[in-house]
């Protein structure tokens, strides 16, 4: 938190800077630590050693599914099937066998998940860069112009939250089957995907574009710039951190997702996103272990270079976004 | 690996077609509202920002909610009208009342043991060291999809049969270790259900646990202080003054969790199928309306589905809206 803004009144970048420390609140924090820092504040700690204890013994135990994950992928197939993972602290081994057999290796019977991961790319990367560039426009619609009706319709959007994608699958489906006839195509996920995650993107941006100050706007209106060259010129080099965190937040999403993926995507290799390959793997269990370990990593791959290398980004986005689907 | 390249190439080619096609569109859209005659400029530009997301909210998600509320008053077509038809047998259909009786385990399971955990594990780490590593090794799971949750699950829970081979799952292990009998731990009705809630909880700990975490660092110093001068021991102090202070995080966090757990699909599906009384309304949804072609049955679970969240949204928008005055 910037503490230098005292002295002046406040110029335009600060009260931007200000609306991007906001987004770093998460919701519903009510208290603000304000100055002071660390230093002041005084240790509170339950009885502070068993406190650590029981803070290790609870962070081992939420890490010890996902390790054990990874250091199954990486033994032998036959080791998978037959010891538990923590055996290979007794008799080490290490393998990359199970990757390559679930990435290229084709075939009908095969994981085949080199198909799989290039078509989620091909799914997430639009689906989460269509939902914005349309969710920018309609925020800045409902911030900056003035029309009849602004409010209820921005309070129709903020409601259509609180539909769960189920209500929309079954007419949303025969729409594309019926009428446009592009279920099972890359565009259909597309589309999905973009409906579902406007209401949310909508508000999101709304919240942080109409924090811009409206001097700014003001001065390029008075200067002659029209609503575009608004958009262009102001609103959208303003909002990049705003945009950067819900952009990758309905990328995760959509990355993730399972449900939109086995409505519409048809469920062949052609289409279909990793998480439904997986899910699929997983349906038969007993055939597909030695694989599972090495093509749910594939799967999480993604997400958790985000996680780790954005996580400033990640938070805000998931914080913000938490209440999607 | 040809195969695969020329696969990528072309999957990737339509990718940037489609994203060319729809900057080309977004684009012309915009040129044209920057063109525009003086007269008319204003509505014409604020149609452009408007429609194009006005048009897919009123097609995908209006229209569609308003015809699934009306298809869950018709037959298994859509073609008879049924009148409550299918809600009569939402509610005597003994499998589909395990399927909402294992929701509302959920919905009272899931927010209240991530709240637990989170708010214990955010006292405990607060302001020790390494603090950000803690803090990440418990949050990491919300960055899986619940698809790879479950997965990472379904190892945990392995089972085999005594004498035929060796434990590959941690939990039968660790019974073995102390003498038990490994259990079917995905089979066994009812307790099948708690140890998918667990996977649940795993995931929405790291939730609760960032958001109570920068609650509690909010709360003044001073009254803590004060509390303690005042004589009151730690657990004292955390009932009377801290677990005040973030009292509206709290809420928010339950609510946020309840709704997530409502909607839980993907867990239960990769996991059990919704088979041996897993089931819950948004995996019977889909299983009635994609697996068996019942859109009537299908439409009303997802009714029913939206009903219950409904309640929870509209209390979190308030306390939200609430806040956001009080800021």
């Amino acid at each position: 938190m910037s503490t230098s803004s005292g002295t002046n009144t406040g110029t335009s970048t600060d009260k931007v800077q200000k609306a991007e420390t906001k987004l770093d609140q998460p919701l519903g924090q009510r208290n603000k630590a304000t100055g002071g820092g660390k230093a002041k504040r005084v240790k509170q700690r339950l009885t502070s050693r068993w406190a650590t204890f029981a803070a290790i013994v609870i962070a081992v135990i939420w890490t010890i599914p996902t390790f054990g994950l990874l250091v199954s992928s990486i033994r032998t197939p036959d080791e998978i099937r037959t010891t538990g993972w923590w055996n290979i602290f007794v008799s080490p081994s290490f393998t990359l066998e199970n990757y390559a057999e679930v990435l290229t290796v084709s075939g009908a019977s095969s994981a085949n998940l080199g198909q799989y991961f290039v078509n989620s790319l091909v799914i997430a990367i639009p689906a989460a860069l269509f939902p914005i560039a349309l969710a920018t426009m309609a925020a800045y619609a409902f911030a900056w112009i003035k029309f009849k009706g602004s409010g209820a319709l921005f309070v129709l959007v903020f409601a259509l939250q609180i539909v769960p994608l189920q209500m929309a699958l079954v007419p949303l489906l025969q729409i594309f089957s019926g009428v446009l006839g592009i279920s099972g195509t890359f565009p259909a996920v597309w589309i999905a995907h973009t409906i579902f995650g406007l209401p949310l993107c909508i508000f999101l941006l709304h919240n942080f574009i109409s924090e811009i100050p409206g001097e700014v706007v003001e001065a390029a209106r008075v200067d002659g710039a029209n609503h575009t060259q608004i958009f262009f010129r102001i609103i959208i080099p303003l909002s990049l951190p705003a945009l950067a965190s819900i952009g990758i937040f309905q990328f995760l999403w959509v990355w993730n997702d399972l449900l939109v993926a086995l409505v519409f995507s048809g469920g062949t290799a052609d289409v279909a996103p990793l998480t439904q390959r997986l899910a699929e793997l997983v349906g038969n269990f007993g055939r597909n272990t030695e694989r599972l370990p090495a093509a749910a990593f594939i799967s999480l791959i993604i997400p958790l270079i985000v996680f780790f290398s954005l996580q400033r980004y990640f938070v805000r986005g998931l914080l913000a976004g938490s209440t999607k689907g | 690996m040809a195969d695969f390249l020329s696969d990528f190439a072309e999957k990737f080619g339509l990718m940037f077609l489609g994203l060319a096609a729809f900057a080309a569109v977004v684009g012309i859209l915009l040129f044209l509202a920057d063109r525009a005659p003086k007269r008319g400029r204003d509505v014409l530009q604020l149609l452009i920002f408007l429609l194009p997301a006005g048009i897919l909210l009123t097609v995908g998600l209006i229209y569609p909610a308003v015809n699934t509320t009306v298809l869950s008053f018709f037959n298994r077509n859509s073609q008879e009208f049924v009148g409550f038809d299918n809600f009569v047998w939402m509610f005597t259909q003994p499998q589909i009342q395990i399927t909402l009786l294992n929701t509302l385990v959920w919905v009272a399971l899931v927010p209240t043991l991530s709240t637990i955990f989170g708010l214990a594990y955010a006292v405990f780490i607060d302001k020790s060291k390494g603090e950000k590593v803690l803090k990440s090794l418990v949050f990491m799971p919300m960055a899986i999809s619940f698809v790879g949750a479950g997965i990472i699950w379904r190892f945990m829970y392995e089972y085999r049969a005594e004498g035929f081979s060796e434990q590959i799952g941690v939990l039968n292990q660790i019974i073995v270790w102390v003498g038990g009998e490994p259990q079917q731990f995905l089979q066994n009705s009812p307790w099948n259900t708690f140890f998918l809630i667990i996977v649940m909880v795993w995931i929405q700990t790291g939730f609760a646990m960032v958001l109570l975490s920068a609650a509690i660092k909010g709360v003044p110093v001073e009254i803590v202080e004060a509390s303690r001068l005042d004589g009151a021991n730690p657990w004292q102090t955390f009932w009377n003054v801290t677990v005040p202070g973030i009292r509206s995080t709290l809420v928010v966090v339950v609510t946020t969790i309840s709704i997530a757990t409502l909607k839980v699909f993907d867990i239960v599906r990769a996991m059990t199928g919704g088979n041996f009384d897993t089931s819950v309304v948004a995996n019977e949804m889909y299983t009635q309306a994609f697996n068996r072609g019942e859109f009537g049955q299908g439409s009303a679970l997802a009714l029913v589905l939206f009903v219950m969240v409904l309640p929870i949204v509209v209390y979190n928008v308030r306390i939200m809206r609430k806040q956001k005055e009080i800021r």
